[in-house]
């Protein structure tokens, strides 16, 4: 479908990380008194789960010293799953006004009557494993007043501005923090209560030396004000729009590529999309049956792991309330492990992997991954290169909707970066394609870098090269 | 939604610590969605969304903030929150229209746009519409189930091939109001209906995809036009078609783009480009070229929301201005950018196609929009296409000697600071000799937008569109798309074969 540039921005999916045991926040509502008293309601022979998410945001975008807008809001609701025999409903309100939390419970016993009986349909069942203890709430993140937020932005933007003669224009500086609280009860006897913070700061630069503009985008993330680097992002929204100053289109052909880490969080999202236990039990993933194969270059480890600190998505419960673990799905090459939620598990004849997400109160769980990693190797990326004949470091793509199909694999998206000659970054490049299929790109893989990388995003960053693609310009 | 004694005392907040424009946007919105799945009716869901979203501006700030509480207090403390801004400067001062406001036209804009309290009455609604719209929520679900099975049905026997069957159907209703202290009292009653479905085909080669959707601005009568067996089969032959498809090529090659394969190429190629927000901060190819040739002659390009129930299409925007046909791209000339609410009256000049109605709205051309009313609205397209023209589409593919033929596209995205955009192909074949001839597999096209429209040389007669979803800074609003059959001279096509 159209789309636009992505820009990237603090998740609002209040399910998506959480706080063990997740008191609510100051001046959140006491979510868990009100999912208990929903699930209270359950009538004989019917399972009900209630989900409620809470946040608040403060968002600041700045232009050329002024602030453009400023956004300040609440946001909450609930959605509601209720099952009988086989058959689940779900509706959801905007509101946690109890006449509203009412009608959308009335809602979602209707609708569960709509559905096709299938014995493999209903909630998670509590399976013994502990939620690890993460502290994803950071002590100080009220600290900074909205003052000082706007001014942060303000400080990114003329860092930027003034950070490289060639940085023409400063198209938007932004500041943008979230604290969400989520409670999650079933009839079940689940529980799970989660509160986070994030903030996050972004720029976007528009560099040009005379010729064709380019532009970048930098960003700092973290859990509190306090753990931003205004310098860092600045540096970042620099080198990104200027690196590729006076890029031209290149020849087509078939070479070796370094992706760059931001670019390889991408392609591990698309392969966890590929290993959803969903996709294998519907027949829509093209590793259903591998179980044990080799998919991949030996070289290639893939975790997924929200219980590490360090994932921008790091959680203690997944969607349906149960515990994160650690679940490797790719073990030097060879295919480990789908990731499940409790349907597609029971379907497999397999347990959950505590992998069920969820998009906020108005969406129901799926299988998704929030915290992918690949196994750093020990090779910066500039070593990297160094062992290149003929090849292009990509620094972004896009298209990533449009180009890859993640059921026949086919694999191509637009491309920008620098090419390799001789084991040395030669002439940057725009308006070119890069195409392979998902799986000889695994299989390619020739080195991974040590330059591990936790993103604002559900994979973390690596330096990635493989062998043999094509690069389509001319 | 709200009456105008509650509008009016939120206004006056939102305007109390010194603002030039405040504006209140309530809504209300219910949908319903379902989807049937490996041959099961899944999970329905339902639900609904009411809350007000009150924007202040001062000078060249805005401040937001929205509620789910309605009543008169809750709203004067969102009023209250969206208002901090007019007590803030960058550097933590005070700041009032006067030091910010520039001069000359726009400085008197703002004082014109003091709060007046009596609005000028833009009372959309339903009215004229209501006669022939069958709400969703007056037609069972079961109803609504049925045409699932039905997709389902007709998809499995298009082929044995066929192994994965996806139907989803979803419905919404949207009303709102908005209002500002301009004097604007605008309301809208939006229903939205859409049914989409997607198979897995399985070959000696692997698997394929193929996916089809209908998507209109209009009730549930959309089903007494169109046959859901017809998206089915679409949907169906689409991956069947592909199952002994070979890489498409790598390089450049002319494209001939069959009419209603998608029309993004125009979305992204120029549309956004074409959006004042870009414009005004200078972060577009196509900013400072009104008047220029900046396409091919063949190229007239309308952003058109009054399109009848088109998926882009609403009687008025979510600033309250009403839906308007704007010619983009006349001849291939740049004729005018796209502007919101906001950009248009801080221009404060009508602009050439008979727009603004001398007072408030002055220089919108009825495209800002919004998410929802958790969303500040910003410049957006509708209904975007192409104007047909004369060629034969037939002969355009003779006299391609050698090409790709894109029968279908998928979604696209751009970099409007660059021009540079790519655009998925989801259905092509190869162009050889003039005939079309062996499938091809997906792939992204990649070119830049004023160079790919200049070498647009062959236009036909033919027309249709198609529904989309764009997505722009975080938010996702309903959009149209169409063109006739074309042909682009070169473009870059991102397949591993050669070329």
């Amino acid at each position: 479908m159209p789309e636009t540039k992505t820009q990237m921005n603090p998740s609002h999916e209040g399910n998506q990380a959480d706080r063990r045991r997740g008191a609510t926040p100051e001046g959140a509502p006491d979510l868990g008194q009100l999912v208990a008293g929903i699930v209270g309601q359950a009538k004989s022979g019917e399972d009900i789960e209630a989900f409620a998410g809470w946040d608040r945001e403060v968002s600041v975008r700045t232009y050329e010293g002024e602030i453009e807008h400023l956004v300040s809001a609440e946001s909450a609701g609930v959605g509601i799953r209720v099952v009988s025999a086989g058959k689940a409903g779900f509706a959801y309100c905007g509101t946690l006004d109890r006449s509203a939390i009412a009608e959308a419970l009335a809602e979602a016993r209707d609708n569960l009557t709509f559905a096709t009986p299938d014995e493999f349909v209903g909630l998670a069942e509590p399976d013994g494993v502990v939620a690890p203890d993460l502290e994803l709430i950071a002590n100080d993140f009220a600290e900074l007043d909205t003052t000082a937020k706007v001014a942060m932005a303000l400080e990114l933007e003329s860092k930027v501005a003034e950070g490289d003669k060639r940085i023409k224009k400063v198209e938007s500086s932004n500041y943008s923090d979230v604290i969400w609280h989520s409670a999650l009860a079933s009839t079940k006897g689940i529980q799970a209560s989660t509160s986070a913070t994030r903030a996050f700061i972004h720029a976007v630069a528009i560099a040009s030396d005379g010729g064709e503009p380019r532009t970048g985008v930098g960003y700092s993330v973290g859990k509190a004000p306090g753990e931003l680097s205004v310098d860092e992002a600045a540096r970042d929204a620099i080198e990104r729009s200027t690196l590729l100053l006076g890029a031209k289109k290149p020849k087509s052909g078939r070479l070796d590529v370094v992706f760059d880490p931001r670019v390889t969080s991408t392609l591990l999202s698309i392969l966890a999309g590929t290993l959803s236990g969903e996709a294998v039990e519907k027949g829509r993933s093209l590793f259903a049956g591998r179980m044990g194969e080799d998919i991949g270059s030996e070289l290639l480890t893939v975790t997924e792991d929200p219980t590490d600190p360090k994932a921008y998505l790091a959680s203690c419960y997944d969607g349906e309330g149960l515990a994160t673990r650690r679940t490797e799905l790719v073990s030097k090459g060879v295919l480990s492990a789908y990731l499940y939620d409790s349907y597609s598990a029971r379907r497999a004849g397999t347990k959950s992997t505590g992998s069920a997400v969820r998009s906020g109160f108005q969406g129901t769980p799926g299988v998704g991954a929030r915290a992918l990693s690949c196994q750093p190797g020990d090779l910066t990326q500039a070593e990297m290169i160094a062992g290149i004949e003929n090849g292009i470091l990509v620094t972004s793509i896009s298209g990533v909707h449009s180009g890859v199909n993640p059921i026949s694999g086919d694999f191509s998206v637009g491309a920008e970066g620098v090419l390799i000659r001789s084991g040395k970054l030669a002439e940057p490049v725009k308006e070119a394609t890069i195409a392979s299929t998902i799986q000889r790109m695994l299989l390619g893989v020739s080195a991974v870098g040590s330059d591990v990388e936790w993103m604002p995003s559900s994979a973390a960053g690596v330096s990635l090269a493989m062998a043999d693609v094509s690069l389509s310009g001319d | 939604m709200l009456n105008p004694q509650v509008v009016d005392s939120t206004l006056a907040v939102a305007l109390s610590k010194g603002g030039d424009f405040a504006e209140i946007f309530v809504e209300d919105r219910q949908a319903t969605g379902t989807s049937l799945d490996d041959g099961k009716i899944e999970e329905m869901s339902s639900g609904r969304n009411r809350g007000a979203g009150i924007r202040v501006i001062v000078g060249e700030t805005t401040g937001f903030a929205h509620t789910t509480d309605l009543s008169e207090e809750g709203l004067a403390k969102a009023a209250m929150a969206a208002a901090a801004v007019a007590t803030r400067s960058p550097q933590g001062g005070t700041v009032s229209a006067g030091d910010v406001g520039g001069s000359g036209a726009g400085l008197r804009e703002m004082e014109a746009g003091r709060f007046k309290g009596t609005y000028e009455p833009l009372l959309a609604k339903l009215s004229g519409r209501e006669g022939r719209v069958i709400l969703p929520e007056s037609v069972p679900k079961s109803r609504k189930v049925e045409l699932l099975r039905q997709a389902d049905e007709i998809a499995r026997a298009q082929g044995g091939a066929i192994a994965q069957v996806m139907a989803g159907y979803g419905d919404s209703r949207r009303r709102f109001l908005v209002a500002n202290s301009d004097g604007v009292w605008a309301e809208d009653d939006q229903v939205r209906t859409r049914i989409s479905v997607s198979c897995v085909a399985v070959g000696d080669a692997g698997m394929q995809t193929g996916y089809e959707s209908v998507a209109e601005t209009v009730g549930f009568e959309l089903f007494e036009k169109v046959k859901v067996e017809e998206v089915a089969a679409a949907a169906a032959d689409r991956a069947l078609a592909k199952l002994n498809a070979r890489p498409a090529p790598s390089g450049a090659l002319p494209v001939v783009l069959k009419g209603g394969s998608g029309g993004i190429l125009f979305h992204e190629a120029c549309g956004h480009g074409l959006e004042a927000d870009h414009i005004v901060k200078d972060s577009s190819v196509y900013a400072g070229k009104v008047g220029e040739l900046v396409a091919s002659p063949l190229v007239t390009l309308v952003d058109d929301g009054m399109m009848a129930g088109e998926w882009g299409n609403f009687l008025v925007d979510d600033e309250g201005m009403p839906a308007k046909r704007n010619v983009l791209i006349e001849n291939g000339v740049l004729t005018d950018y796209m502007w919101d609410y906001v950009r248009g009256r801080k221009r404060g000049v009508p602009s050439g196609q008979g727009r603004g109605r001398g007072g408030a709205g002055l220089g919108s051309s009825g495209n800002g929009r919004r998410q929802s009313y958790e969303h500040l609205p910003m410049v957006r397209m509708t209904n975007t296409y192409l104007i047909a023209g004369s060629d034969d589409p037939d002969e355009i593919v003779a006299q391609t000697p050698r090409g790709v033929y894109v029968a279908k596209l998928g979604g696209g995205q751009v970099n409007t600071t660059t021009g540079d955009f790519v655009f998925g192909m989801v259905e092509a074949y190869l162009i050889e000799d003039g005939r079309i001839t062996e499938p091809l597999r997906d792939a992204n096209l990649i070119g830049n937008g004023p160079e790919v429209l200049r070498r647009i040389d062959a236009v036909a007669g033919d027309f249709s569109m198609s529904p989309g979803t764009c997505g722009k800074d975080g938010q996702s609003v309903p959009v149209g798309c169409g063109q006739p059959t074309l042909r682009i001279t070169e473009v870059t096509i991102g397949g591993t074969a050669g070329a």
